[in-house]
């Protein structure tokens, strides 16, 4: 079992530098000040990391976008982790603080970025202060600040709480939310590469996705890029939740099959009840039928299944579940969590909303399953940014796969009526 | 009138120098994080107060700080606020029910406040602990995998 950014994950004491850099942690970095910082970005390139918040951009591609000879640059770590069903991030920032770091630093010497900030979701204040004394353990060290390690190199990183809103996630909103604004999102282009924090350009990486370059730099792109599939490589941290006995992070070879994640290393599903449904990637992506768990779990085959890969969250619902309860309580959170910039995704998410509650409740119709497919069809890609898209995933995805569940509620009522 | 605590100062001392002076605005965020913990909401006077270091107007941060859900504007929150995760990995594993016994053994519903202001019981969407659902966090404390018991054992040992 190939693991990377789990392999001490539960080694005690690992988030103090002491025990982090007896695990090797650290070194990757006079390997890179060897190099020239545009070699680097070609290792990341070559590896074919994908990001790892629910994008899946290619990582170093990412970076050479980056808007030639504009200074300062500044690289944001995404940790607002706030997708439904995922909390991978988190046990990495509780356990291995360093390790984020390190991937930090390599990520902002490629970059010639000397600024990094570490957003965070504004629940995360115990994580926050673990990361402070990291961060502290890290300047004294001469990891941080000037003069890196005697290579010239400076850099300085910071912590940044945000405050609840899970638009934040969203990377143009959490520039904004970074500046002291609302954390409404921006017009692309101009793209954070070209224009990022205080409009100069800008790296923006979810926390596994710079966690995962140390491996890079100490190993080297071949032995990375010969993990996973073709197009997938690498390993990924799946959050495995629900009805399954053994919920918890696991790092998995991308490719290894969906039904071997959850019978195999989460156990199986809770009283041995039969799998209903399962959402792969946290709740913005459209949950699968039980025939379809022998998928692999890996960027393309969930997408050619009909779902996405997303940010890792593998959602698991036994049969004794109606999913209209399911898409109720998704439409709900989209709800809470639009924005409101935008008209379809602001009305478009409280009329989902009104019509599931309806239905759950007994008093909705039947032409009402028709008009929430329709309300789906009038956000999809008419959203002013991603958030409109994920609220439609598990309504139209529920309808199109357990359309049945709909069914049995409304005969249910009209049985009552009569 | 609001003046931020002796310790508070400090922080915000250290806040301001992680970014660049003429960016000093960053520090909204976390002025108002500073000034919702040490009144348990957010006061307009507060406001003007977080305006005037930072070089903005009142009616500016009162804006930004409606925008997010950590921030009260209104009635100050208990000693203690827990926030019960309500989303789907939560809902799978039953945190419906334990939210109703906590609003009874609380004798408040979700979103109000004891009477003799020691806990206020919120709603809340994802907490990123989905393998430990169902869960709550009290204050700035995650608690997994809860129960009726745990949940009596955490709140009466709280003071």
């Amino acid at each position: 079992m190939t693991q990377i950014l789990f392999k001490d994950i539960n080694k005690k004491d690992l988030h103090t530098l002491a025990v982090y850099e007896k695990t090797g942690g650290y070194q990757s970095l006079k390997k890179a000040f060897a190099k020239e910082p545009e070699e680097i970005i070609e290792m990341v390139k070559a590896s074919g990391l994908r990001g790892r918040g629910g994008a899946g951009f290619p990582a170093g591609l990412k970076w050479s976008f980056l808007a030639k000879d504009v200074f300062p640059r500044y690289l944001c770590c995404n940790a607002d982790e706030s997708e439904p069903g995922t909390c991978k991030d988190r046990e990495l920032l509780f356990k291995n603080p360093h390790l984020l770091i390190e991937g930090m630093i390599l990520c902002s010497y490629a970059c010639r970025i000397q600024t990094g900030y570490i957003y965070m979701r504004g629940e995360f204040q115990d994580l926050s202060d673990i990361m402070d004394v990291a961060l502290e353990e890290a300047y004294a060290k001469g990891y941080l600040g000037k003069n890196i390690l005697g290579s010239g190199f400076d850099l300085d990183i910071h912590t940044h709480l945000g405050a609840g809103a899970y638009i934040c996630g969203e990377e143009s909103a959490l520039l904004n939310s970074l500046e002291g604004m609302r954390g409404e999102p921006r017009m692309k282009p101009p793209f954070p590469a070209v224009q990022g924090l205080y409009a100069k350009p800008t790296v923006i990486n979810n926390v596994e996705t710079l966690c995962v370059v140390p491996y890079i730099i100490n190993e080297g792109a071949e032995k990375y890029a010969a993990i996973g599939t073709e197009k997938s490589k690498g390993t990924k941290l799946v959050s495995v939740s629900g009805h399954v006995k053994k919920p918890g992070n696991y790092e998995v070879v991308l490719g290894t099959p969906t039904r071997e994640i959850i019978y195999k290393m989460a156990g199986g599903i809770r009283d041995d009840n039969k799998l209903k449904a399962f959402i792969p990637g946290g709740s913005s992506v459209p949950m699968l039928r039980a025939d379809q768990v022998d998928t692999p779990y890996d960027y393309e085959s969930l997408q050619a299944a009909g779902s996405m890969l997303g940010s890792g969250a593998l959602i698991v619902l036994d049969h004794t579940v109606n999913v209209v309860e399911t898409s109720l309580r998704l439409a709900s959170f989209y709800m809470h969590e639009s924005c409101g910039k935008c008209t379809p995704c602001r009305e478009g998410t409280r009329w989902m909303w009104q019509i599931l509650n309806q239905i759950q409740a007994g008093t909705g119709e039947a032409a009402q399953v028709d008009k929430l497919v329709d309300i789906c069809d009038n956000m999809s890609f008419k959203c002013f940014c991603p958030l409109g898209d994920a609220a439609v995933a598990p309504v139209a995805s529920s309808i199109k796969n357990f359309r049945a569940d709909y069914e049995e509620l409304l005969e249910k009522m009209t049985a009552k009526a009569v | 009138m609001f003046a931020y605590s002796e310790e508070a100062e400090k922080k915000i001392e250290k806040i301001l120098s992680k970014y660049p002076e003429k960016h000093k605005q960053s520090a909204l965020l976390p002025l108002l994080t500073l000034a919702q913990r040490q009144e348990g909401h957010v006061s307009p006077d507060a406001m003007r107060e977080i305006a005037r270091r930072l070089d903005v107007s009142p009616a500016y941060v009162q804006s930004v700080a409606s925008f997010y859900t950590m921030y009260t504007l209104g009635e100050p929150v208990g000693k203690y606020t827990i926030l019960f995760c309500i989303n789907i990995s939560c809902q799978l594993n039953g945190c419906d029910a334990l939210l109703d016994y906590t609003a009874k053994k609380l004798n408040i519903k979700p979103g109000e406040t004891t009477a003799d202001k020691k806990f206020t019981l919120r709603r809340e969407e994802c907490l990123a602990a989905c393998t430990g659902g169902p869960m709550m966090r009290v204050n700035d404390t995650y608690h997994e995998n809860i129960s009726p018991e745990r949940i009596d054992q955490i709140l009466d040992s709280l003071k």
